[in-house]
This record gives structure tokens, sequence and C-alpha cells, in this order.
């Protein structure tokens, strides 16, 4: 898995520092009433990068995105998206971006067609000879795979398609950059999969920066170039998924079994000590098992410290 | 106006077409709207035999019940147009393209105005037949149906589209809006006149929009004797004029800016919990 990533996805993370900076975000803070619930975020996207906000229920993760979009309005801080504050941006910054919703039973009488061509319309005015506007809609239609439904009503999709829709429907104008809230809560395996096929194509093909959040870590691993941690009000881990885990627990665990008794041994080198076992033991040793802190790791790791009260105003930055 | 704003006005008018040609098929749609008008042909149909003075009761109510359909179709499905939307996330939806906010309340607009005169022909339409047709009534007059429908429109819908902008869900839209409508009209001379209720509630009734969209239409319609069951034996033309002026320029200066608070207040995070509600209601 790990190997396969690196190999698939190798220049992404390894973007020059002076590449376009589409998002940056400085000392940003939002309270509800009395409740502080974003204390200080910062971070930074790059054009053509995949973003994923990761955190527990409650961390403010939608908070965040939405403030990005221009939907709420924080308490303080500085906030630069596309090169204009979102609390002050205009109709011509808003055909830049796609916002993905999750649709409920909106324009359930429209029609798949019928409905992009109708929204992206209203893109025609801000096309520029570099940024045709809007997408082809048969060419969104095929790549979001609704091709079969394009002539259906909104109300006869299924819950994948009608997401699906919701994609199309945030890729429409064209963005430069694109966010998405949750955008796979509540698929089934295969429309998951689908779906994240989807966001692959998009960042390959395009330079469409992406920002999505997720509390499923499996997505985070499998679609981010880069993964944000939010908890405690603070993003506290940016970096690569494998960045993360060797940062945070670089030692991996070995176990192995000889002659029916099992051990358990903690290695920074694991190559290593496996070498050295089998020199030692040869065949005797059985049912050998290496075992890397995981994301999953990491993120408990991550979350516990900064919930339980631990907290370091250290960042993990890589 | 910057030709992006421009063209999204069109694109609403394009938009509110299309989703009135969209209740037009749909048919549960069509059903209430058949239905309910349907409930006014009925009381005509019941009054069509008693007369009132040498005129047919039911030719004196066909124009109030005009004049009151204005109203519901301007107030009260303002309302219910925006709290659905809010509720459905197609107001979010409309807020995060370009525009589209302005494309949005433009077809809403065209929306309501056509469902309303839809509403008022499928009345019109049989209860000419019923009473015969008005037979005083020339090319002006009509053209005075048309303008009052036009004012009527102005002087409610704005306040619908305020109303939807506060209540938390449809259904709390129509509660709000259909019992005080109904008050409203037992108050207004709809179907007796108002003459013959007390004094202080006449005074109520001329307050609200009904009664004067009630008695443009009489004066539009009726012959000029049935003038003597109005106050004062007038039609009240210059008075009619005014206070439907007054709602209209009260609720169209009013609207803007509650209609930009409840947009800018639009997040997913709003949409969520209004879907978890009406979830929770189950419907």
């Amino acid at each position: 898995m790990t190997v396969m990533r690196e190999l698939g996805k190798p220049a992404r993370s390894a973007a020059p520092a002076d590449e376009e900076t589409v998002i940056d975000v400085r000392g940003l803070r939002m309270r509800y009433g009395s409740v502080d619930v974003l204390r200080g975020v910062e971070f930074t996207a790059r054009r053509g990068e995949v973003l994923v906000l990761l955190g527990p229920n409650g961390a403010g993760k939608t908070t965040t995105i939405e403030i990005l979009e221009g939907f709420r309005m924080r308490s303080a801080g500085e906030v630069d998206v596309l090169g204009v504050d979102p609390a002050q941006g205009d109709e011509r910054w808003r055909a830049r971006l796609g916002v993905v919703l999750q649709s409920w039973r909106d324009h359930h009488k429209w029609r798949v067609r019928e409905l992009l061509h109708h929204l992206g319309r209203y893109y025609e005015p801000y096309a520029t000879p570099e940024c045709p506007r809007p997408y082809d809609v048969d060419e969104l239609i095929e790549k979001v795979g609704l091709a079969e439904q394009a002539d259906q009503r909104l109300s006869t999709l299924s819950g994948g398609q009608r997401r699906r829709l919701d994609v199309a429907i945030g890729l429409i104008g064209r963005p430069e950059l694109l966010f998405m809230d949750e955008p796979a809560a509540g698929f089934d395996p295969k429309a998951r999969r689908d779906f994240h096929d989807l966001v692959h194509s998009l960042s390959d093909l395009e330079d469409t920066t992406i920002l999505l959040t997720t509390h499923d870590l499996d997505e985070a691993e499998k679609l981010a170039d880069r993964i944000l941690i939010l908890a405690g009000g603070h993003i506290v881990a940016d970096g690569s998924a494998d960045q993360l885990a060797r940062r945070v627990s670089a030692e991996a665990e070995v176990r192995w079994s000889r002659g029916g008794e099992h051990f358990v041994h903690a290695t920074a080198d694991a190559t290593r000590f496996v070498r050295e076992l089998f020199a030692q033991y040869g065949e005797d040793v059985a049912e050998l098992e290496v075992r890397r802190a995981t994301l999953e790791d990491t993120y408990m790791a991550l979350v516990h410290r900064h919930e339980s009260g631990h907290e370091s105003e250290e960042v993990v930055s890589l | 106006m910057s030709s992006a704003v421009v063209s999204a006005s069109r694109l609403g008018v394009t938009r509110g077409l299309l989703e009135f040609k969209q209740t037009l098929v749909t048919p549960a749609e069509l059903f209430w709207t058949l239905l309910i008008n349907v409930g006014y042909v009925l009381v005509l149909y019941f009054q069509r035999n008693r007369s009132v003075e040498g005129s047919s009761l039911a030719l004196l109510t066909l124009p109030s019940i005009l004049g009151m359909a204005v109203a519901f179709g301007g107030a009260q499905g303002a309302t219910n147009v925006l709290a659905t939307h809010r509720e459905d996330g197609t107001l979010l939806r409309a807020k995060a393209i370009p525009n589209g906010m302005v494309g949005y309340l433009v077809a809403q607009l065209v929306v309501i105005s056509l469902t309303t005169v839809f509403g008022i022909v499928v009345v019109l339409v049989p209860g000419l037949f019923l009473i015969g047709g008005f037979p005083s009534a020339g090319a002006g007059d009509w053209l005075l149906v048309l303008g009052v429908l036009v004012l009527g429109l102005l002087a409610t819908l704005p306040w619908g589209m305020i109303i939807g902008s506060f209540v938390k869900s449809a259904a709390a839209g129509f509660g709000l809006t259909f019992l005080p409508l109904c008050g409203i009209v037992a108050i207004s001379g709809i179907f007796y006149p108002i003459t013959a209720l007390a004094g202080w509630l006449q005074g109520v009734a001329q307050a609200f929009p009904i009664y004067w969209l009630g008695l443009g239409m009489r004066a539009a319609l009726l012959p000029d004797s049935a003038v003597a069951a109005e106050i004062g034996q007038s039609w009240r033309q210059v008075p009619m004029i005014g206070v439907l002026a007054v709602w209209s320029l009260v609720g169209l200066s009013i609207a803007p800016s509650v209609l930009r608070r409840m947009a800018r207040k639009e997040s997913g995070a709003t949409m969520q919990e209004r879907k978890e509600r009406a979830l929770h209601r189950g419907y």
C-alpha cells in the first residue's frame, strides 16, 4: 500500500515552495458564544494539491471550510483564498470556486443534464481564453459517470448518483479551487471507490486544487497529497500520510513466534532486526509480522494528545 | 448593473418558466393547485341560484374570490417557496454559484406570479360559465382586473418572502401565513359584504390588502348598481390604489435587506440542521 502510493503520486508532496499559493490561512479563530472552536488555525495550499482536512466530529472542519467558502464570517485571523479575503469575495471570485454541497432533495423535479446546463450558464460571463467556462455538460456527465441518468429526474437518482451530481455541480464552472465537505458520507463501498477515482482523475488531469474534509482515515490516506489534522482548535499535524506516520512513531513493531512461543519487539530499524533474527534462529522463526505505525495510530495518538489537555503548541510539520 | 447580473436575471426568467412548467406536469402539485381552486368553484356552484337584490350571489362572490386568490398566491406562495427552498438546500445552491441568488429570486417571482395567474384562470373559467359571464364588464374593466392583479402581487409577494426568510420550516411558514390569512379573509368582505360587520372589524380589514383586492376586482367586474353594498356606496379606487401601493412600497423596501441577511446566514451547517430536523419529524 505504502509503496504503491509513493509510486503513484511522486511529484505532488515534493512540490516546490514557490508554487502559487491558493489558500493561505493565518491565526484563524472562530468563537460561538463563549466556545472557541478554532483557536489559531494556520495552513496553506498550493496550486494542484489535494488537501484533506481530517479531524474528529465537532473539531471545526465544517466551520473552517465554510469560512474559506465565504459562507461564514470568522471571529479573527487572516484568510486568503485565490488572493481574496472570502469575507469580501465578489461574484467574480465566486466564479473561480467550486463548492460541493451535500444535496438532499433540492431540484428534485429537474433532470440531470437540464440542471447542469442551467447552473453552468451562470459562469459564462466569467469565461477567459485560458479558462473556458462552464464545462461541457455532456463531458462532465460522462466524467462523473452519470451518462445513463442524464435525462432522469433528480428524484429518481440513488444516493450515490445524487452525490456524483453534487460533485458535477461543484465542477461545472471549471473551478480553480474545489471545496468538498464530507463528500463521501453515506456512500456504499462501490460508490466510495468510484468517487475516489473521480477525485484522482480531477487532480491528475486538471490543475484543480481540492480541499476536502472527512473523518474517514482510509479516505484521507487514499486521496490526500497532504493531510491536515484539526483537533483542539488547531492544526496539530500537516504532512503526507507516510510522513505523519513516521513522525509520530518512528518505531515499527515486529511479531514472530518460535517453538510455539510468541514474541513482540519494538524497533526503529525493523529490517536490520529481522535480518539478525533470521541469522540467529533461521528456520525456527515463524508467523513473522512487521507492522509500521498506521495513519490510524498516528491520528489516535495526536487527537488523544490534543483533546486530553496535554496540548502542546507544537505542530508536527514536515 | 453588470452584464453578469443582467444575464443572471435572464437565466432567472428561463428558470422560472421551466419550474412553472414542471409544476404543471407534476401530478401531485397540479392536484393541490386544482383542489383548492375547485373548492372555490364549488362555493360558486352552490351560490349560483341564490340571488341578492336581483343578481346571482355567485356573480357577486367571484370577483372577491379572485382578489383573495391574488393575496394567497402572493403571500402564501412566496412564504412557502422560500421556506421550502431554504429547507431543501435550493437556496444554498444558488448562493454557491456566481449571481445565483439574482437568478433564483427572479425565477421565483416568475413562478409565483404564473402560479397565481394559473389559479385565477382555473377559478375564473368555470366561474364564468356558472354565472353566465359578467354582463357589464368591457375590455377596460378586464384591464383593471389585470392592474389589480399586478398591484396585488406587488403588495403581497415581498411580504411572503420576508416571512419565508424567518420561518424555520415550510410547515411553520404555512401555519404562520395560512391561518392569519383565513382570519383576514373572514373579515374582508370576500364571501359576504363587509358592511354586515361591526365597524371596528371593518376598520381592521381595511388595513390589509385582501379587502382592497376584493374591492378592486368587484369594481372592475360588477355592474355599477352593486356599489350599494360597499362602504360609503363607493368603489373607492384611489384609496384602493393607495393602500396597495403602501403595502408594496414598504414590502419592497424591506425585502431586499431581509433576503440579503437570510442569504448571508445560509450555510451547509444550517442546512444540515434543518435536514436532520425534517428527517426527525418524518417528512
